[in-house]
């Protein structure tokens, strides 16, 4: 259809790979291409190698799949695990604080959509 | 401006685990804030980097969708009575499970469609939405001042040009079908398909 190079890359194939759709990434929410393109940015700008993330994503499947032997996972919640994990094991961010973020937006009135 | 029906909350994407304001949506909108905080991303670049795989990763189905409607009166024709069937010649696999609508621009009439709501967006066919999409800003003003809205975002519209405002929700995504652009008439329908723009599907932009 396009003329231009669709194959996708690389690195986004393999064990830990995103779910792909028709060859197209598949996002059910918006927070989840958020995630990514955070990642893909971070990466590139050198916060870490992407593999140190893979690693730590797999880490992560590992873990759910040992603890759900029978069900299946849903990728972006352990991608954004995963993610927070590489940061702070990278010591880019720190959970205590994020958390604390976290907390004070969950508190947002009801019906607030930022 | 169409009714907005839904008010279901939780169920309003059809995923109730999903829905934008789950502690993973809030964990992640946590996380880029301390990051962009951090001086260690911007929020334009994230956009720019989701664009970009969106683009390199695969083509957009919308732009196909409208290409063929371009060419084939007889598919525009039912795509307009019925979007949700008449993509299914296209075989998309996943992700609609919403009812799609697609309206069309005409020489005075000009589509747009935002969520009021949150961030309701056709993905079967228009893949990520942009950042834009789902903020307070956009969001309430496209309804209360389409046209100065549009112009803010390069698009002046004649102030003849009448603007119907779609707002989509948990059973109805709307699309746009932007006129065939003068002077393309002679393309292949892959050629239009790389023409059409997201942004002319929302209905921001001309295709």
């Amino acid at each position: 259809m396009h003329e231009k190079d669709t194959s996708p890359d690389p690195e986004l194939l393999g064990r830990g790979a995103p779910p792909l759709i028709n060859g197209e990434l598949l996002f059910d929410e918006p927070w989840q291409s958020r995630v990514f393109g955070m990642a893909r940015l971070l990466s590139e700008n050198g916060a870490f190698e992407w593999d140190e993330f893979r690693a730590s994503l797999i880490a992560r499947i590992d873990d759910w799949e040992r603890r759900n032997p029978t069900a299946e996972y849903q990728y972006y919640p352990l991608f954004l695990a995963a993610l927070t994990d590489t940061l702070e094991t990278k010591g880019i961010v720190d959970s205590a604080q994020l958390q604390a973020i976290q907390q004070i937006y969950s508190e947002r009135p009801a019906g607030h959509d930022h | 401006m169409t009714d907005k029906t839904d008010g279901t909350g939780d169920s309003h994407h059809g995923h109730a685990h999903h829905h934008e304001s789950s502690p993973q949506a809030i964990r992640a909108e946590a996380l880029e804030s301390l990051l962009i905080e951090r001086g260690l991303l911007k929020a334009s670049d994230v956009d720019h980097v989701i664009v970009q795989y969106e683009e390199r990763v695969g083509p957009m189905n919308g732009a196909k969708v409208v290409a063929r409607a371009w060419k084939d009166p007889a598919f525009k024709t039912r795509l307009l009575n019925d979007g949700t069937k008449a993509i299914q010649d296209f075989k998309f696999e996943g992700g609609q499970t919403e009812k799609l609508v697609v309206v069309a621009n005409e020489s005075n009439i000009h589509n747009v469609v935002v969520c009021t709501l949150c961030s309701c967006y056709p993905w079967a066919v228009l893949g990520l939405p942009p950042k834009w999409y789902k903020d307070p800003a956009y969001r309430s003003r496209i309804v209360r001042e389409p046209r100065k809205v549009l112009a803010e975002m390069g698009l002046a519209l004649p102030s003849d040009t009448e603007i119907k405002v779609w707002d989509s929700s948990a059973e109805v995504r709307y699309m746009v079908l932007p006129e065939q652009p003068a002077g393309t008439e002679n393309m292949t329908e892959s050629e239009l398909a790389n023409r059409v723009s997201r942004d002319a599907m929302i209905g921001v932009a001309h295709a």
